[in-house]
């Protein structure tokens, strides 16, 4: 699923909002989520993850083909948590596809 | 670490304040888009937000593990893990890199 394939869906689950509106919708909750994140802030959703910023320490690397030492600044990085609600989704419907396969084979 | 942490309320007072919905719209239609990206995952698609990142559902087999307590072994069953990619436009964000180079 892409960003505009989520925008139709939600546009066909709310027929009373126009498709500017939805689209803007959708664009502010995941620019939000960015910002939030750019400032080292959190975002926790409970049930579906959480976003988190990580900082990697500085270190010297090495360029691979010439084997010279190159300073590797430290940055931050951003980091998912999957909440566990998905994470048992994910699962509840694996198990099923796998108990459907082991039932064919039979 | 330092920082707030971002709620489904403070997502919702945005789209509320951008958008101009009610304030109970505004939180219905956040939990829709969750929702909508939950649905995708569980059906095993992944879900690609340009400019924001990508979400991929990815299959690990059983293995053994250890229970790291007693040293027993314990049969790890296979499950789906989710992986997030952040795009490179929110790796710059947060690296604060100003006018970031390919979106994906």
């Amino acid at each position: 699923m892409t960003k505009s394939e989520l925008i139709a869906r939600l546009a066909a689950r709310n027929p009373h909002l126009y498709q500017r509106d939805v689209e803007r919708i959708v664009g502010t909750v995941f620019n939000e989520i960015s910002k939030a994140l750019a400032a080292g802030d959190r975002v926790e959703l409970r049930g579906f993850g959480a976003f988190s910023v990580k900082t990697r320490e500085p270190r010297t690397g090495r360029n691979p083909r010439t084997g010279a030492q190159v300073a590797v600044a430290s940055k931050r990085v951003p980091y998912f948590k999957t909440g566990k609600d998905l994470r048992d989704r994910l699962n509840k419907e694996a198990q099923r596809a796998a108990l459907a396969a082991a039932a064919q084979r039979k | 670490m330092e920082g707030r942490s971002i709620t489904r309320a403070d997502l919702s007072e945005s789209v509320f304040q951008e958008v101009g919905l009610s304030r109970n719209e505004s939180s219905d239609l956040v939990e829709v888009i969750l929702d909508e990206m939950v649905e995708a995952l569980a059906r095993g698609e992944s879900v690609k937000i340009s400019s924001f990142g990508s979400f991929t559902v990815r299959d690990k087999g059983e293995r053994i593990g250890r229970n790291p307590k007693t040293g027993q072994e314990v049969p790890i069953l296979p499950r789906r893990v989710l992986v997030f990619r952040a795009s490179n436009v929110l790796k710059n964000a947060i690296n604060g890199v100003e006018g970031s180079s390919d979106d994906e």
